[in-house]
């Protein structure tokens, strides 16, 4: 592709290496001005370091950067910023205890003579931006005490008060309501319509197909081209994006619920702060049936499942599995009742990372007379039993049953731990956020195995922050609303929008 | 009435190192670096005074030199906890360990081979009616109020807060993290060594083996009891030095408790502020936690 001043940002030839590992081979961007332009690729492909390296945040070991039809040179943030490159970060970088206009102006501050703050004129600089692009922030509110979809607009207004012209999103829809998401595309055309030129890094199909004019495929750190959103389609971006044919659409026979499995009555659990974030709560999951809970992050769910799993005491009300009660016990009890969970953060619960891959695989059994005798453990059996999980659940690289689990990606990673309690061959299995940064085709393989779990016969309770996924795997969907559930229907029986609407606290229509 | 005054003066007295002290730790822990060296970097404070002081006669010299040199034992620490990314706490307790070594080195250095240093000019005080304050006391309350206009009204301020909180965000808003680090650090050196010297130049007048002993940790409680404000600490430290003011006007009367059990109240009163206040009062988000461009 030509330099030409009708493109806002041109990478061409980006190389990027870390050790040995090369992240970006000879990737090419061409963004054209006022448009949405797309980066498309697995977790691990390079989006993110592509636009860490036009960020200024990375060096290329290759390839120059090119605005405006002028060659730039991009050495850190700062330069990035005075040429005109705004980044909204996946994870916010925001400063939680500064009010908004604090954060807003940090590092470009409004001062007097000396360094001296004057906060009354950054505030109408703020007003003055926050009217232009008629966001709905409040200057003075702390960034703690707002929404997410808030917080989002106060991270473009940074961006805008830096005089941006090129915005960077990376992954924005990953935290926002349906909703949210509308306003969030309402307001990226609203930019453009502007002269604004947007950059939006996702891996999410359908927001690139309302969003984008034209998105470029990154697999593996290679360029596989550009194409216009327009003439494409999600299944199209889907197989450039993995390199073979994905099934989008989560296939599953009906249903056969059997005995309720799992039963929770009244269920009241106080945080640490002695707030209660779950209230009252009722819930009952069959065998043979997938319950899937819909819900914005901090309605409940983590304690919710922390109680299930009597890591946090419930201050009323009772959790049975299969007609006993567990509530208050201790978690070793709740495993020999048969329950396995899927935790949220892998990274936290799920696994030791500097331990090996056999020793992680047996972590909740290593005692059992399976993996040794007495105080020993035995690990032949250990490697023996780790090899055929990795075969089963093609765990890569093949044979790492003595590496470290830090050295598996993350989408390895999360396979181990859905191949070791899968193991458990439990009666109840809680997945929390199971497919939580897997790609398209990781994703595809977790959803196969929860259903196969439960045409095996095991109670599923899946809770997942993406509605998409509650929605496709789910044979009964639950709303948790401020730690209540506000809504249950039958798969097929309500749409998103309904859904999205229970789950930002408004009534079912 | 006399003893109140006596009390006061006394209190205040006290309280002075501390305050130096604290007011370090507060603005060190504001840019996220913990620094356990402070009392390290106020023994090394205390003998650099002192023999400044000493050999100079002038106090002020020794003043500037306590200061200096509580700096260069921080640049100690920031090249660990900064640039190396080691770990804050470990590099802290080695700076504790080193400095008394170094005191005594120094002492037996320059004063052929004793333990303590000769009596040293001090600095000197103002009298207001029965009440004699020193110079220090003024300086360190004037340190809180300038430590807070810096933090709270500046744009340096805002800055080192968010690096303290949020080290990537600053860094993405192209503040040098590392640079704002280094700054406060090295700031909370000086103004250690200067809690030194008030203690060896302002309210005894030598260096003794003994002249810093807690101090430093006591100090580091008033940071977290006054919840890493500059005000707060102050008044932390005003309570301490209420406890050890009381531990010399009751030890001198004749009192029923004995002056060892006494002497303790300071200790005490730490210990049971830290199990009160800590977990209760938020340190700064990034506050211990080494930054590493890239591990975002």
């Amino acid at each position: 592709m030509e330099v030409s001043p009708q493109y806002a940002v041109q990478m061409h030839g980006i190389t990027k290496r870390f050790g040995a590992f090369t992240a970006l081979d000879e990737v090419d961007l061409d963004v054209r001005k006022q448009t949405v332009h797309a980066i498309l690729g697995e977790n691990g492909a390079g989006k993110t370091t592509l636009m860490n390296i036009l960020y200024g945040l990375y060096q290329a070991d290759e390839g120059g950067i090119f605005m405006n039809g002028q060659q730039v040179n991009i050495a850190n943030p700062n330069d990035a910023i005075q040429l005109g490159i705004g980044m909204v970060h996946q994870h916010f970088m925001l400063i939680e205890n500064f009010t908004v206009t604090e954060n807003i102006i940090l590092g470009d501050e409004v001062c007097g003579a000396a360094g001296v703050l004057d906060m009354r004129k950054a505030r109408e600089e703020v007003m003055a931006l926050v009217n232009e692009y008629g966001f709905d922030v409040d200057p003075d509110a702390r960034i703690e005490d707002i929404t997410v979809g808030m917080q989002q607009r106060v991270e473009i207004l940074k961006a805008l008060y830096r005089g941006a012209e090129v915005l960077i999103l990376d992954e924005p829809t990953a935290v926002l309501t349906p909703q949210e998401i509308d306003k969030l595309i309402e307001i990226m055309h609203d930019l453009i319509s502007k002269g604004k030129t947007i950059i939006i890094i996702t891996h999410k199909l359908r927001e690139i197909m309302q969003s984008a004019d034209e998105c470029s495929i990154i697999r593996r750190g290679v360029y596989m081209g550009t194409v216009d959103v327009k003439q494409s389609s999600e299944t199209e971006l889907a197989s450039k994006m993995v390199g073979r044919n994905v099934n989008l659409t989560v296939e599953k026979t009906p249903a056969h619920p059997e005995d309720v499995m799992l039963s929770i009555r009244g269920l009241t659990v106080k945080d640490e702060r002695g707030i209660e974030q779950v209230r009252n709560l009722d819930l009952d999951v069959h065998a043979g049936e997938i319950v899937g809970i819909a819900g914005i992050d901090g309605n409940g769910q983590q304690e919710l499942v922390d109680a299930i799993c009597s890591l946090v005491k419930a201050t009323s009300g009772t959790i049975c599995i299969a007609g006993q009660e567990i509530q208050n016990t201790n978690p070793r009890n709740v495993l020999n009742h048969s329950v396995a969970v899927i935790p949220s953060d892998r990274h936290r619960w799920g696994l030791v990372l500097p331990m090996m891959v056999e020793e992680n695989t047996v972590l909740e059994r290593h005692g059992e007379d399976l993996f040794g005798k007495g105080i020993m453990l035995d690990y032949d059996k250990l490697h023996d039993f780790t090899s055929k999980l990795i075969e089963r659940y093609d765990i890569r690289p093949a044979g790492c049953e003595e590496e470290r689990m830090s050295g598996l990606s993350g989408g390895n990673q999360q396979k181990a731990i859905i191949a070791r309690q899968v193991s458990y061959v439990p009666d109840l299995l809680i997945a929390f956020q199971p497919t939580r940064g897997l790609d398209v085709g990781a994703i595809e393989a977790v959803h196969k195995t929860l259903i196969g779990e439960r045409d095996r016969g095991a109670a599923i309770l899946l809770i997942s922050f993406e509605l998409d996924e509650v929605m496709d795997v789910s044979d009964t969907i639950a709303v948790i609303y401020h730690g209540q559930i506000v809504g249950t229907f039958a798969q097929g029986t309500v749409d998103e929008n309904q859904l999205g609407l229970l789950m930002a606290g408004g009534e079912a229509q | 009435m006399e003893s109140i005054i006596l009390l006061l003066s006394i209190t205040l007295m006290y309280s002075t190192p501390l305050v130096f002290g604290a007011l370090g730790g507060v603005i060190s822990e504001r840019s996220g670096v913990t620094n356990i060296g402070i009392e390290g970097m106020m023994v090394i404070g205390a003998v650099a005074a002192a023999t400044a002081s000493y050999f100079t006669g002038n106090p002020w010299i020794g003043f500037l030199a306590a200061g200096a040199a509580g700096a260069l034992v921080a640049l100690l620490h920031a090249v660990a906890s900064v640039s190396f990314a080691a770990d804050q706490t470990i590099s802290g307790v080695a700076i504790n360990m080193l400095a008394p070594g170094i005191a005594l080195f120094a002492c037996r250095f320059f004063f052929d081979g004793a333990a303590m240093s000769p009596i040293a000019t001090k600095l000197p005080g103002a009298v207001f009616g029965n009440m004699s304050i020193n110079i220090t006391t003024i300086i360190a309350l004037l340190f809180a109020v300038i430590m807070w206009f810096v933090l709270y009204k500046t744009k340096w301020g805002l800055r080192i807060r968010a690096v303290g909180e949020h080290p990537a965000a600053a860094d993405t808003l192209g503040i040098n993290v590392y640079r704002v680090r280094y700054a406060c650090v090295l700031v909370s050196g000086m103004l250690a060594g200067f809690g030194g010297a008030s203690m060896t130049i302002a309210i005894i007048s030598q260096f003794t083996q003994t002249a810093i002993s807690g101090h430093g940790f006591i100090a580091m409680a008033a940071v977290i009891f006054g919840k890493w404000h500059p005000f707060g600490a102050y008044g932390a430290c005003l309570l301490f030095g209420f406890t050890q003011a009381l531990v010399v006007v009751l030890g001198g009367g004749n009192f029923i408790v004995p002056s060892q059990i006494l002497s303790m109240l300071p200790y005490v009163m730490t210990i049971v502020v830290l199990i009160l206040f800590v977990g209760r009062s938020v340190a700064p988000k990034a506050d211990g936690v080494p930054y590493v461009k890239g591990s975002r």
